[in-house]
């Protein structure tokens, strides 16, 4: 396949790499202005283009979330019927149920024009821990904790970062002044972040014989998060495998039919 | 039409139809029998992909809008239900955000080769214009789709770039908070500005595939041009279209889909940016606001300049620019090939325009402005200077005698 004259290719490799070269050179400096760490990649049973998510591990992360993390942080994007879809923690019906059931939620108007409490069905959203962002703000210093169902997809390094969130609190160097009610975290932009480190070893009871420490703690919630903001990822791995070998095979038989065709030509 | 009809009706069906409205016949003469020049290369195959991928986005968009919810409040929701809720609505929503990514992946790739082998010459002057046309309203599409998301990164891309219009100010006081009050239909941006952005983000596709048929009728007329940038001299230059162009087309789209596919299905979100999954909210500015990648370079230029009128001046006129392309450029050679100094600056230029799309995205302080004006100095230099002066002193190189000849590798003829 002939797509340039090399002469085109070598020349705009040369004038490519001289321009690139001189803009390092200068730019560097600036790049190592930045003071949060970089973000250490984690492995994902989800990551690559064969991964899926780990069941166990999606749904002892939505362990961790319900007893630690609901307490501040919604999931309003999700739904409980998700948790026994397939391609997510798929608890079984009667596991579902139960799940739904442990939360209020509130229905009506009834016969009598009454809002009424109910206990949770299947079909109901997650219901977020305050009723609006000033009460969230209220309860938390001021600080508002933002709705967790897109996060693993609203911040650069995805489940990476929330692992490295989680796992991220350090005693502040001498040199920083902390707010009142702050943490140092490592991997927060700014280092003081409003939310007090949530985990710590045993808080959360694992029944699969899965350490409970912060680290299995800080992984399975990652996990879940991911789950939560692209509970798609497994149907979109599979179908996009078949649809790869579909490809390829049509523009194997397409460059063959090309070759054919075109060697009826005199040269 | 540039030839005469070969065009049989095989049954008394097309006969009678050709009588009265010969569809079939334009069809044939279009597609069929088009003498085409019989050396091109890949880099000929981008403007088949560029019509597919029209196609996809109009297809997947139209489906997407049967879901989507233009309103403010909504509108984040609607596109997650779309993700969620919506049997392969992920696939849809991901098909038509990558789809934008390539479409203007593919129309630089076509451009960048128009401008090496001087397609913009004449006799297609016309047929260049439409198709910088169609880049235009290229662009404002995709900034007007990107907004309807309603994340935190279309929101302040759209009131970055609305704001612009405010320049106005500094030529007549009040004209450009007017004008951009207009815009908005109210004092900031908001529900109303969404659901405009949303009619015209439906409406403008149409004008494009408009635009794309007068785009191949005019390409039609004086035919394809080819690496040598020579004329079609004998019938030995030429082959028909069908079946060596189309078979050749239909395996460099497929490669496109290839990479295409492995972008929706195993890096859907790498051509985007988180804050777009935080929803829109105007008392929250983010640290850094940066357009989609296929903006950069003229987000580099627009902030390499002090003023902000003249920057808008600029990055306006970086693309009007393009539309003089066919007089700026003095020289009766086509090809760059045989322009042994054209060719360098303009090799030159193309990695410009990819250093200024590497500098958009960088904030514009210290080093990084420094380069953003050398680059956008240089791009202006180029169309303006170098162009025009160019073609009257340099010498071209030997040229084959025809695209026969250069395909069979006779030796080229010295220029007189
Ligand atoms: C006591 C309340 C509380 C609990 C419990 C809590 N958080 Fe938070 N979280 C907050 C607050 C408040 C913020 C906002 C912090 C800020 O902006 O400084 C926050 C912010 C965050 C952020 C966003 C950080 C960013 O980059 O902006 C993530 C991610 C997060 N929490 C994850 C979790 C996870 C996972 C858990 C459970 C293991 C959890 N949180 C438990 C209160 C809480
Ligand atoms: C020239 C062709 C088109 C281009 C370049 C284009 C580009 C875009 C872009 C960049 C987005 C934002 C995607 C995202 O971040 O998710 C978008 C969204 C959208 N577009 Fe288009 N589009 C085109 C045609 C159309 C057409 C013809 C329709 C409908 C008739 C349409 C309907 C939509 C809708 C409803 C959305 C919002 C939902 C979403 O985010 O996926 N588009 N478009």
């Amino acid at each position: 396949m002939k797509i340039f004259a090399s002469p085109f290719r070598r020349s705009a490799l040369a004038v490519a790499g001289a321009i690139l070269g001189a803009l390092t050179l200068t730019a560097t400096p600036l790049l190592a202005a930045g003071d949060t760490p970089a973000i250490p990649s984690q492995k994902w049973s989800f990551s690559g283009p064969f991964g899926l998510y780990d069941r166990g591990q999606l749904q002892r992360g939505y362990k961790v979330y319900k007893e630690v993390c609901a307490a501040c942080h919604g999931l309003r994007l999700l739904h409980y019927r998700n948790l026994g879809e397939s391609g997510g923690p798929e608890f079984n019906e009667a596991q579902v149920k139960t799940l739904a059931a442990e939360v209020e939620v509130q229905d009506g108007p009834n016969e009598d024009g009454d809002m009424f409490d109910r206990p949770g069905k299947p079909s109901d959203a997650f219901v977020s821990p305050f009723p609006n962002k000033e009460a969230a703000r209220a309860a938390n210093n001021g600080a508002y904790p933002p709705d967790l169902s897109l996060m693993a997809k609203a911040r650069v390094g995805g489940p990476d970062y929330i692992y490295a969130l989680m796992t991220g609190y350090k005693p502040e160097p001498d040199s920083m002044d902390m707010q009142e009610g702050m943490s140092y975290n490592e991997y927060f932009p700014g280092h003081q972040i409003a939310m007090a480190a949530p985990l710590s070893a045993d808080s959360v009871e694992y029944t699969d014989g899965t350490p409970p420490t912060v680290d299995n703690y800080a992984r399975d919630v990652s996990a879940f998060l991911m789950w939560a903001a692209e509970p798609k990822l497994e149907e979109r791995h599979r179908l996009g495998f078949r649809f790869m070998i579909y490809l390829v095979i049509l523009a194997g038989l397409l460059y063959m039919a090309k070759r054919r065709v075109w060697s009826r030509l005199k040269h | 039409m540039a030839h005469v009809s070969t065009y049989k009706p095989n049954s008394a069906i097309e006969k009678w139809m050709d009588d009265r409205l010969p569809v079939m016949r334009m069809m044939h003469d279009q597609f069929n029998d088009f003498p085409t020049p019989r050396n091109l290369n890949y880099l000929w195959t981008f403007g088949g992909i560029l019509t597919f991928c029209l196609a996809v986005q109009m297809a997947t968009g139209i489906v997407l809008a049967m879901h989507y919810v233009p309103q403010e409040t909504m509108a984040f929701d609607s596109v997650e239900h779309i993700m969620r809720d919506v049997n392969f609505g992920w696939l849809l929503r991901y098909i038509h955000f990558n789809g934008a990514s390539l479409f203007f992946l593919a129309v630089y790739i076509h451009i960048a080769r128009g401008m090496y082998y001087g397609s913009y010459k004449a006799p297609r002057e016309v047929l260049w214009i439409i198709g910088v046309l169609i880049f235009l309203a290229m662009m404002a599409t995709a900034f007007m789709g990107y907004s309807l998301v309603w994340g935190q990164m279309s929101f302040w891309a759209v009131t970055v770039i609305t704001n612009l219009f405010s320049s106005l100010d500094s030529i007549i006081p009040g004209l450009g908070t007017t004008v951009v009050e207009w815009i908005w239909g109210g004092f900031s941006v908001g529900g109303p500005t969404l659901t405009r952005l949303f009619s015209l983000h439906y409406l403008l596709p149409f004008v494009i595939a408009g635009l794309v048929i007068l785009h191949i009728w005019a390409l039609h007329v004086p035919g394809s041009n080819n690496p040598t940038g020579i004329d079609i001299k004998s019938k030995s230059d030429a082959i028909s279209f069908n079946p060596y162009y189309t078979v050749k087309d239909g395996f460099a789209m497929s490669m496109f889909v290839i990479l295409f596919a492995a972008f929706v299905f195993y890096a859907p979100n790498f051509m985007g940016h988180p804050d777009n999954y935080i929803e829109a909210d105007p008392l929250v500015t983010p640290p850094h606001i940066v357009p989609e990648w296929y903006f950069l370079p003229y987000y580099a230029i627009l902030r390499a300049i002090p003023s902000k009128l003249l920057g808008v001046v600029a990055m306006f006129g970086s693309i009007g620019l393009l539309l003089f392309l066919p007089w700026l450029d003095t020289s009766k050679v086509r090809s760059a090939r045989y322009r042994p100094i054209f060719k360098w600056f303009l090799l030159l230029f193309f990695v410009n325009a990819v250093a200024l799309g590497y500098l958009g995205a960088k904030p514009p302080e210290g080093a990084f402005l420094i380069w953003g004006r050398i680059c956008t100095a240089y791009y202006f230099v180029f169309l303006l200077v170098i162009m025009p002066v160019v073609g009257w002193i340099e010498k071209p190189a030997a040229m084959p005698g025809s695209i026969t000849d250069d395909v069979l590798g006779k030796k080229p003829v010295p220029a007189k």
